[in-house]
Formats: C-alpha cells, structure tokens, sequence
C-alpha cells in the first residue's frame, strides 16, 4: 500500500522557505529515502522466505538477466584480460618479470577487476533496465492493477529479479573471470611472445582458490545491491519520461556507488579474516 | 435534490457496502481530499464527478486501499481497511474490480493471461474452467475470438479498455471501480464501454463506483451523483463534495458551479484566463 507523506504545514510553499529550512527539508529527505530503501529491502527479503515466486514468473527473469547479458558480460572480461596484458608488459618487461605476468593479470582479473567491471556491466544493463520497466509500470498503473488483483507487488516483481540477480551475478562473474583469463593469456603469450609455461606456472602459484571465492563471495552483494537499488527506483519513479529516465539513471548511479562501497568494505573485512586464519599466506609475485 | 454533507435517502437502498468517514489525503504539500464523508449502498452505482485534480482517481483509490488515507476511515463490508493485514486486505480486494483510465494491463503477458491472472494467481480454478472462465468474459466485452494471443500493445484504446473490464470480471466482483472508462475514446466506443458498464450492473448485480467527466456516461449509468470540487478553489470551510444526489437533478442545481461543469461552461475561468494573460 503506498502511503502518503505526513502532513506538513499547509501554508509554507518551497519557494517561501528560508535556507536553514529548506536544509532541514531536504535532510529529512534523505533519511526517509534511506529509511524507505531498508524497508523496501526488508519486504524483499521478508518475502522470499515467506513464498518463493513460481517457476514461470521466475524464468523471464532468469533469462533476461542472466542469459541475455553472456556476451555483454564475455566480452568485457575478455577486454580487462588483454588490456591489463598490454598494459602491465612493459613495465614487467623492463623489470626482466615478463614470466610473472600471468600472476598480477589473473590476481586482479579474479579478485577485483572482473567482479566489479562486471557487476558494473551489469547495473547499467540489467539495473537500468528493471528500473525503467518497473518505472514505467508504475506510471501506467500496472503495479497498482497487481494490488488490486490481490497479488503483492514486491512478491510478484522484485523476489525474481532479487533472486535472479543474486544467483546469476556470481556466475557471470565467473565468467567473466574466465574470459579474462583467457583473453590476459592470449595476448601475454601469443602478441607479447612471453614464456607460456612459465605464465601459467607463476599464476597457479600465486592465485588460489580463495582468491577466486573472494571475488565471488562479492558478486552475491552486488547482485543484491543492484536488484535492490534498481527496483526500489522503478517502484519510486515520478510520473512521465522524465520520472522514468531519471530513475534508470538512479539505478545505474546507486548501484555502482553501492558497488564500490561494497568492494572496500568486503575487501577490507575478507583481508581481516584471511590473514588473522592464514598469517603466512601473503606471498610475494 | 441534496448538496454536500447530507446523502439523500435511496430508494431500495441496500446495506452499506462501502463508507468513507472523514477521510483526508495530502501528498507532501498538497491537499486532494478534505474531510469526505460518503456511504455507498449495495447494488447502486455511483458517478463521482469534477474538475480534473479534484481528488476523484485518489478517492477511488482510496477505496480499494491502493493509497492510505492522511485522515480518516474507509470501511468496506462494516471493517474498518486500515486495521486488515497483509492477507486479508489481498482477499477484499479480490472483492473488487478495477478498470483503471488506461487500462494498466500488464504489457509482458498476452491478453488471456491478462484476464487470467486473477484467478491464476489466487489458485481458483484448474486450466480448463479457467480457460472457459476467460473466453467468457472476453465474449461478455464483445471482442473477437482470435486476440487472446496478442499482446496489450497491438490492440487498440477501446479493446484495451474491454480487456481490462474483462480481467475485472474475471473474480466476479461485488463492487466495480471505474477510473474513467471513456476518457480518450471516440463516441461510439463509448457508448459500448457505458453499456457494458450497464450490462454488468444488471447481469451480475455489482455496486459500482464511476469516476468520469463525461456526462454521457453519468445519466446512462449512474443512480446517484457526487461531485467534488478542486480544494484550491474552496474557502477552508467549505465542504469539498458540492453535490450528491440523484443525476436529474444536476442541470437545475442552485448551485452554479454544479450548472456550470453539467454544462461545460467555461464561465468565470475565461475571465481568469484573461486576467493572467493581461497580468
């Protein structure tokens, strides 16, 4: 049920405000939309436990998500791969470390650069588009149709696109991992003419296991993030063009803000944790 | 004849079926509704009449919970809608249908799931009766065997509007809202989606609530007329509902604003255009 705002006082017109007021307006505005995102989340999650969504609402999503962004989100890791390869050479060539290429290529492929290029990839694709198609939902009135068919929104529209979101983006994720890899190994060995035993030998010493886990135990947050954030803007989004523009937009902005912030705070708590369990592991390339 | 705060008594009025008492609605800094007190009986259909931005669309909102009231109650069936959980309030509503200004049918799906959904998504029948159920109600809107595949966006204004009537009817409702059903129509359509609107109120004995401005449509279908004024217009102690009462007696209302938008008369608003334009 939407609700309306608390009454305000009736005489006071936005243009009539004083600075000092009008600062305080646009505080309580940022809160109530904070507080409004949390509640939004929290239905979310509320609902996905309460009664998931059927398997034939489930699919479109599924497939427009994870399906439809395979070659987007290919060809970017692809492209993170040779460019770190191209740029990278030159300086580890004249060091003599050419060999060790394979090593910062992949470490930064796997456990930075792919999950947030790709998460990235994805918020302006799949974000910007939930945002606008609920957007515009929400302005032709269909999201108040599905109300009053007795049918929940947030159940019927934003637990696929969460769930979609939260178990495909780990898995483009890997993917884009692995075009990376791919693509960093072919350049590095084939175009820049380095040691193809000796790249591989130096990547598998230096990236593990956990080093692949890490960057994909992130993408979960950010497919939640961008699922999130994106519906919360399409079920908001004013009326008109303009209304549905400038929520995909806020979609894409919030989530890659959510996305960046995510990065470092996870990084830093999975550092913490990694280290104080494992102290010897830091090694060096 | 009546005005504002005293309902006529209705002839074989039936019991309450929906009631709003003192309700009030304020977006942010804007006023739509102020202290609206309305009871509807079973069985009559009601037109809700006015100036575009004078609160009908919100009022009718209101009705089926879709917004929550700034002040006041909306009762349905003597409970108070407010005080209903999650569950209980996705029941009522089944209780209702809706035909919104454009429509509102779900883009993605073809028009049978459209008119399927209901029933589908609440589990009341298996695939057979409910395929029987929707070709029902697309014949009872007059369209054409054959649309059930489309999509919402290759039919047109008039089709839609059947279709969403359908998709309404498909719950068998007790109460009908409806949020200008001929507003962007040609005449003739019109006249359809007014006699459909009839055929409905006699063949399935639903109450209804009409939201329009089109005059056509409240002598053919309504009982009974309520009219808001824009509140930007009143003095602050003026009641917002400016009529209720039978639709004959709107053409000789003491009242000039009633006579006035009865009869699209511009009036004292040209005066107005004019002085902002010297201004």
């Amino acid at each position: 049920m939407a609700v309306a705002s608390p009454p305000g006082p009736a005489s006071a017109s936005p243009s009539g405000l004083s600075p000092v007021h009008r600062l305080g307006e646009q505080a309580f505005d940022v809160v109530a939309e904070v507080g409004e995102a949390a509640y939004f989340s929290a239905l979310t999650i509320g609902w996905m436990f309460r009664k998931l969504p059927r398997w034939s609402v489930m699919v479109p999503s599924l497939y427009s998500i994870g399906v439809s962004s395979v070659p987007v989100v290919a060809i970017t890791g692809t492209f993170i791969g040779m460019v770190l390869a191209v740029q990278a050479h030159s300086q580890f060539a004249l060091m003599g470390l050419a060999t060790r290429l394979g090593s910062v290529i992949n470490i930064s492929l796997v456990k930075e650069l792919g999950p947030v290029l790709a998460a990235t990839m994805l918020a302006g694709r799949v974000g910007s588009a939930m945002s606008a198609e609920l957007g515009t939902m929400r302005v032709t009135e269909q999201i108040d149709a599905l109300s009053a068919l007795g049918t929940n929104p947030i159940h019927y529209l934003v637990v696929p696109r969460f769930l979609a979101c939260f178990l495909l983006i780990p898995l483009l994720t890997l993917m884009a991992d692995f075009m990376g890899v791919i693509g960093g190994a072919v350049v590095s060995t084939q175009l820049l003419m380095v040691d193809s035993y000796a790249y591989w030998q130096h990547s598998r010493e230096y990236v593990g296991s956990a080093d692949l886990f890490a960057g994909v135990f992130k993408s979960f947050f950010f497919g939640a993030a961008i699922a999130l954030i994106s519906c919360q803007r399409g079920f908001n989004s004013r009326a008109g063009a303009e209304g549905v523009g400038q929520a995909a937009t806020e979609a894409f902005v919030y989530s890659f803000i959510a996305i960046l912030f995510l990065d470092f705070v996870i990084g830093i708590a999975w550092n913490g944790v990694y280290y104080a369990l494992w102290p010897s592991s830091q090694t060096l390339l | 004849m009546s005005t504002g705060t005293s309902p006529p008594p209705q002839a074989n009025a039936g019991a309450p079926v929906i009631e709003l008492i003192g309700l009030s609605m304020r977006f942010r800094q804007q006023q739509v509704l102020r202290d609206i007190d309305l009871t509807i009986h079973r069985g009559e259909t009601v037109a809700v009449i006015g100036e575009s931005g004078c609160g009908k669309t919100v009022m009718l909102k209101l009705m089926i919970a879709l917004l929550k009231p700034t002040v006041g109650t909306v009762r349905f069936d003597g409970r108070d809608m407010a005080t209903l959980a999650e569950h209980e309030l996705s029941m009522t509503r089944l209780r209702f249908g809706f035909l919104f200004q454009m429509a509102a049918l779900f883009d993605s799906l073809t028009i049978f799931d459209n008119v399927a959904f209901g029933p589908r998504e609440h589990n009341l029948y298996d695939q057979a009766t409910l395929e029987r159920v929707v070709f029902e109600r697309l014949q009872e809107v007059g369209l054409p065997a054959g649309l059930e595949q489309k999509k919402p966006a290759e039919l047109s204004g008039g089709q839609r509007k059947r279709v969403g009537m359908a998709r309404a009817l498909a719950l068998n409702p007790e109460v009908m809202l409806y949020d200008e059903p001929t507003t962007g129509l040609d005449p003739i359509m019109s006249d359809v989606i007014n006699e459909l609107i009839l055929q409905t109120q006699r063949t399935k004995k639903t109450t209804g609530v009409v939201v329009t401005h089109d005059m056509k449509t409240v002598t053919k279908v309504a009982d009974r007329v309520v009219m808001l004024y824009p509140l930007t217009r009143l003095e602050p102690d003026e009641p917002q509902m400016i009529y209720d009462g039978p639709p004959d007696g709107l053409d000789e209302h003491p009242d000039p604003r009633v006579r006035q938008f009865v009869r699209g008369e511009a009036g004292e608003r040209l005066k107005e255009l004019n002085t902002r334009r010297h201004k």
